[in-house]
């Protein structure tokens, strides 16, 4: 009920609308109601000619007017209702969307590492769809259902008591069919929800990687693993529809037995002279409008029954309270001299096993910090504390003394550069994806990082240059040159620290070479922390750090290190030195380019 | 650089992102017919779909008939009794309604599902039927939306379609009822039908240009979303939060806009319909009443008029409401229909036997192939690998590596009179890929793994093979330690592809998964590519592993994969320049002696001292 109550509320959020919605309603209530009433007097007037033995012309002229004139207004208010009331669900739907879009976008790295893209996806795209149809059913319509039902049982009830009674004695069968449905839809839904989801992903991997299938002709087996989401999805689906049918067909059964009834009983009326054929058929007229508000009852449950299950996956994301927060009066960090300090920081991602423990760095301006280590010991997780990515679990980071977690996000993660392996393009050109964190960029700040990251020539000698379009639907490029990309970007940015990862995407020697040339000049002057693979980066460092399991081993300059023999000697020996054995490609001789791939 | 062409080439080329046709007529005869193969399966449950819905159109339609009979026959004749019967006939009637209103919706239901299902599923093997050029040429975003979304579209049109059916037969059978009651009136009620018609013609185009707009501003807002959540970790680092929400907001109030638009122009209809049928009532009155005057009609029947002229207009009012939406279905239905008729690409011969059980000799014969015509990758291409043997392809980028092994996994086929590949001496056209893929096996350069379990991941297709396979596959590759210190060890589960994995774990897990069936012929790309040394390392190691007891091709990077290789073929220009092993090669003093010493040189220079 909450749930629906949190809808409610983000509804209310525009009152004005809702009040002009619900005007328009009343109103159009009103008008539908007088027409019945209208139809019997007509019905009565002519009826009177067994009595006068004529029908009075005017007297039919005025009622049909008056017809004419009410449906006039009840067209108009109908108009407003459906307007409005749009207007409002559309309203409701863009601040959720808005929303939704922000929260995402700013929830930590914690929630995306568990959260797949096309489910949030989903959720942003049917679960929206499910609140906005649910405002237009269930707030903007239902009242107009409920009051329209209520008070033609009112006026039946009125004007004659036992009709009435029997005209409305459905409604409690109408109730409790209803609510059964309710509750067996809602679990339907969820579970039609999950499997769509399921059906996607499903789906998105099969052609993400399409390679893997073919490669191991599982085209079978892909099938057999969609087939049985997909048929899921169908059982579902009937099982819905099974239900709704059943609870449709009976309330219509239910409601035709009732207008039987009544004209039974008041046939019997009118022949015992207790009332006239145009009351008997006004009633039956009122039976009619009566037949609307049942017809759309199970349409009402279903948006209800949706707007819940589709209210319990968008609340959980957006109640999804990021783990890491800005303090309360949170500092503005200005642009820092780049002292780095890890003071005896530990870090775990489930709070049970620990991914780092009692790391102290000490890391003065301007100088390289390289972090070595196995896969899974510690070293990414450790450049990803920094900017705030995660929080760490018990200790503290330091820039140039202040705590960043009393620092703003923003100030924060402008003081850090970070330079990916594989970095992400936006559907954007070129220019845009290299100023993507500094829009204000000059075209010749933008070159000049270009230039620095060793990209300007090949952008150069592009048809469109800079502003060739990449991304998803743009021009592809090759690992190499996206690396480059985030150099440019972290360049264009000139942060004091740099996180950066300095496995490369190698495609020929030259490549390497420029990448390796981008990375140096990228590092100059400022404190960065490097990833490090290759001799070249760790033997420059002016610290090594070497993790295993989360932990510091071993600490000091290359030289140190080698002689220590330890841990990094032997790392040295059986990862490192192997490097020397050549990473045999050939550079691509000038203007003999191949047309291949 | 951008693969357009194939069947998404006029969507690609519009930056509005979506194709102009998102909206066609609301009735399209191709899309329609296509459609009926899917149903005649069902043709059983269809006939009685049909069936229930005339006896529940006929249900509804006789309401206000036996009203009518009650007054006029019984109530204004004070005859109780005969009431009584009437009321029997009604509650039968009932009864009836109920069960064929039962009846309908279900079977509609069941034959929708159904049809739906097929549907997909021929999507999704008619998808699986195209080669990898499919994919490079369109996105995996698009194809996707066309089997998921178009084909939700086709559901909500099945439905608005029944409805539509039923409102058209309920249309049909009011007119009937009204002019059997009486053709004098039943003819001034129908008088203003002409002026709906216009009406809505005028209508029409309006709110096919409103819709029109709406879809594309919901797309739009889907793909802003869509990119900001695959990105977000860019986002973050580059502090593009509240910028990005600036550029969302402007596009989600073009989508409110669009939206609020068009309800302007699709609800702008109703008054008028509402005035329709008061006029029409209003006309029955003034003149049933006349008629009644005169004795040539009676009450019942005027009481009947006035029901049946406001269900009359019922459908006609719903009508206009299911408008867009099938428009936007019979659009949908000719995107999937155009999806369903590209090409496969690949498809075995016609009598293509199995592939018997093989030794792994591998021989290309004067094999070309190009992607584009007239631009050939691969010129005569002649190789021999004889069984057990590891064969290194060098060569520059674009020299056609990845291509030459593409054809031996067959993404593609060689066409005819362009050479052929043989294995163990048969043509790998000849023979069904199925039987093909289940002796061979392939690394890619970049590991993929699937959601699920790491056990699941390492079966793959060989989802019966004993668990002693998995671990000694993950053994042998030197996966099986950091597996066991996953939490949950082989039943760890991976979230989106492995991204809880590192690349170089991921690649190990792609390693296992390749040798757990024990393949005669390994493929492989060596990855060169974001890998840690540690890794590295341990992936040196197990390639020696992965290679022992197989025949290997090789895509080599690695100096030491090279030189272990049996033999090198140096591929420039789609051609083969060398063959030999290392120091043969090295003897020869070709290209590949030049362009080692060449990378030596510079790789000395990039190392300190």
């Amino acid at each position: 009920m909450s749930i629906l109550l949190r809808i409610l509320s983000l509804t209310f959020a525009h009152k004005w609308l809702l009040a002009i919605s619900l005007l328009c309603v009343s109103g159009a209530t009103a008008a539908y109601l007088a027409l019945p009433w209208l139809f019997g007097a007509a019905i009565d007037e002519v009826v009177r000619v067994f009595e006068v033995g004529a029908v009075s012309d005017s007297a039919v002229f005025r009622i049909a007017a008056l017809i004419l004139g009410v449906s006039l207004l009840r067209g108009a208010l109908t108009f407003g209702q459906t307007y409005f009331g749009e207007r409002l669900s559309q309203a409701v739907s863009y601040d959720v969307r808005n929303r939704f879009y922000d929260h995402v976008q700013n929830l930590s790295f914690r929630f995306h590492d568990t959260h797949h893209t096309g489910n949030l996806m989903s959720r942003a795209i049917t679960d929206v769809e499910a609140f906005r149809m649910f405002v237009m059913a269930g707030i903007v319509r239902s009242p107009y259902y409920f009051v329209l039902f209520f008070a033609a049982g009112g006026i039946l009830l009125w004007r004659d008591w036992r009709l009435g009674l029997v005209g409305l004695s459905f409604m409690p069968v109408l109730a409790i069919l209803t609510a059964v449905l309710r509750l067996h839809l809602r679990r339907i839904w969820l579970r039609v929800q999950e499997d769509m989801a399921d059906l996607s992903t499903t789906l998105q991997e099969n052609m993400t990687g399409v390679r893997v299938v073919k490669a191991f002709a599982a085209e079978r087996y892909e099938e057999t693993k969609y087939d049985s989401k997909s048929s899921a999805v169908s059982d579902d689906m009937v099982s819905a529809a099974r239900l709704q049918a059943l609870n449709t067909s009976l309330i219509m059964f239910v409601y035709l037995v009732v207008i039987g009834m009544i004209l039974w009983i008041g046939g019997m009326r009118v022949i015992g002279g207790h009332l006239t054929p145009g009351e008997l058929a006004s009633f039956l007229f009122y039976m009619q409008v009566l037949s609307m508000p049942i017809r759309h009852a199970g349409m009402v449950v279903n948006s209800y029954a949706r707007a819940f299950s589709a209210g319990q996956r968008l609340f959980e994301i957006l109640d999804y309270r990021s783990p890491v927060q800005e303090a309360v009066g949170p500092v503005a960090l200005a642009r820092s001299r780049g002292h780095v300090r890890f003071q005896d920081v530990s870090f775990s991602y489930d709070g049970r096993s620990t991914a780092l423990q009692d790391i102290h760095v000490d890391a003065e301006p301007g100088k390289v910090m390289a972090i070595v280590g196995s896969p899974g010991s510690g070293k990414s997780t450790l450049v990803n504390l920094l900017p705030r990515f995660y929080d760490v679990t018990s200790g503290r980071i330091t820039i140039d003394g202040i705590d960043i977690r009393e620092t703003t996000l923003k100030s924060l993660r402008r003081n850090i550069g970070i330079v990916q392996q594989d970095v992400f393009l936006f559907a954007a050109s070129l220019r845009e994806n290299i100023a993507y964190g500094r829009e204000d960029a000059s075209m010749d700040e933008v070159i000049e990082a270009a230039r620095v990251a060793q990209l300007h020539d090949f952008i150069e000698g592009l048809e469109d240059g800079y502003d060739t379009q990449v991304g998803e639907r743009g021009s592809t490029l090759s690992g190499g040159q996206r690396q480059r990309m985030s150099i440019a970007r972290a360049v264009l940015l000139d942060p004091p620290i740099l996180v950066l990862d300095d496995s490369t995407a190698s495609v020929d020697a030259n490549t390497e070479e420029k990448i390796r040339a981008a990375m140096e000049s990228v590092m100059k002057e400022r404190t960065t922390f490097v990833i490090a693979h290759r001799l070249s980066t760790v033997h420059k460092a002016d610290e090594i750090i070497v993790l295993d399991d989360g932990r510091i081993v071993e600490r000091g300059t290359h030289r140190q290190l080698l002689a220590a023999g330890g841990p990094y000697r032997r790392i040295y020996d059986l990862q490192l030195r192997p490097q020397e054995d050549v990473m045999m490609e050939f550079e691509v001789p000038a203007g003999r380019m191949g047309a291949g791939r | 650089m951008m693969m357009t062409g194939g069947f998404f080439r006029q969507a690609a080329r519009d930056s509005g992102r979506l194709d102009d046709e998102v909206f066609g007529n609301a009735f399209n005869y191709r899309v329609v017919a296509r459609m009926v193969p899917y149903v005649m399966p069902y043709k059983g449950l269809l006939t009685l779909a049909i069936a229930a819905m005339l006896v529940f159109t006929a249900t509804q339609v006789a309401v206000p008939w036996i009203i009518k009979l009650g007054i006029d026959q019984f109530i204004t004749k004070g005859d109780s009794g005969g009431l009584a019967w009437i009321v029997a006939i009604f509650v039968g009637n009932a009864m009836l309604n109920w069960g064929a209103n039962f009846t309908q919706e279900l079977t509609i239901a069941r034959v929708g599902q159904n049809m739906l299902y097929s549907l997909r599923k021929d999507m999704f093997r008619h998808l699986q039927s195209q080669s990898v050029s499919f994919y490079d040429k369109n996105e995996v975003g698009r194809i996707m939306s066309r089997v998921l979304g178009d084909v939700n579209q086709l559901q909500e049109f099945l439905s608005v379609a029944v409805i539509t059916v039923g409102d058209l037969l309920s249309l049909v059978g009011i007119v009937a009822a009204v002019l059997v009651l009486s053709v004098e009136l039943g003819l001034i009620s129908l008088v203003t039908l002409p002026f709906l018609i216009l009406v809505m013609a005028v209508w029409q185009p309006f709110a096919r240009k409103a819709f029109v707009r709406v879809r594309r501003a919901a797309a739009i807002v889907n793909g802003a979303l869509n990119e900001n959540i695959t990105g977000v970790r860019v986002v973050q680092a580059m502090n593009r939060q509240e910028r990005n929400a600036e550029l969302f907001d402007e596009k989600n109030r073009e989508n409110l806009d669009s939206a609020v638009h068009a309800t302007r122009i699709s609800s702008g209809l109703l008054p008028t319909v509402d005035m329709l049928t008061a006029i029409s009532i209003g006309l029955v009155l003034f003149f049933g009443a006349r008629l009644v005057g005169s004795n040539a009609l009676e009450v019942g029947a005027l009481v009947a008029f006035v029901m049946y002229i406001q269900r009359f207009f019922d459908p006609i009012r719903s009508l206009t409401m299911q408008y867009t939406q099938l428009q936007r279905a019979m659009a949908s239905g000719v995107r999937i229909f155009e999806l369903l008729d590209t090409q496969p690409a690949l498809k075995d011969r016609p009598g293509a036997g199995d592939l018997p059980p093989i030794r792994g000799e591998i021989q290309f014969r004067d094999v070309s192939y190009g992607y584009v015509e007239g631009e050939d990758v691969l010129k005569h291409v002649d190789l021999h690998a004889l069984p057990g043997q590891t064969v290194a392809i060098v060569g520059p980028t674009g020299a056609g590596k990845t291509t030459l092994v593409s054809l031996l996994s067959r993404f593609y086929d060689v066409p005819e009179g362009r050479g052929a590949i043989l294995i163990d001496g048969h043509d790998v056209r000849d023979v069904t890929r199925d039987s093909l893929a289940r002796q061979t096996s392939m690394v890619l350069q970049e590991p993929f793994l699937f959601t699920g379990t790491v056990r699941e991941n390492i079966k793959y297709i060989h989802q019966d093979a004993p668990e002693e396979r998995v671990v000694s596959a993950a053994k042998a590759v030197g996966a099986h330690d950091f597996i066991e210190k996953l939490d949950d060890g082989y039943d760890t589960f991976l979230h989106e592809r492995g991204v809880n994995l590192s690349v170089g774990q991921r690649q190990l897990i792609s390693f296992a998964r390749a040798i757990v069936d024990d393949p005669r012929i390994l493929i492989l790309d060596e990855a060169t590519a974001n890998i840690d040394s540690h890794t590295e390392m341990l992936i040196q190691r197990a390639l020696r592993r992965l290679l022992r007891g197989r025949t290997a091709i090789v895509i080599a990077h690695r100096l030491s994969t090279i030189r272990g290789a049996d033999k090198i073929v140096v591929l420039n220009h789609g051609r083969v320049e060398e063959v030999g092993a290392h120091d043969e090669l090295m003897d020869q003093n070709g290209l590949y002696a030049h362009l080692y010493a060449m990378n030596f040189a510079a790789l000395k220079a990039a190392l300190p001292e």
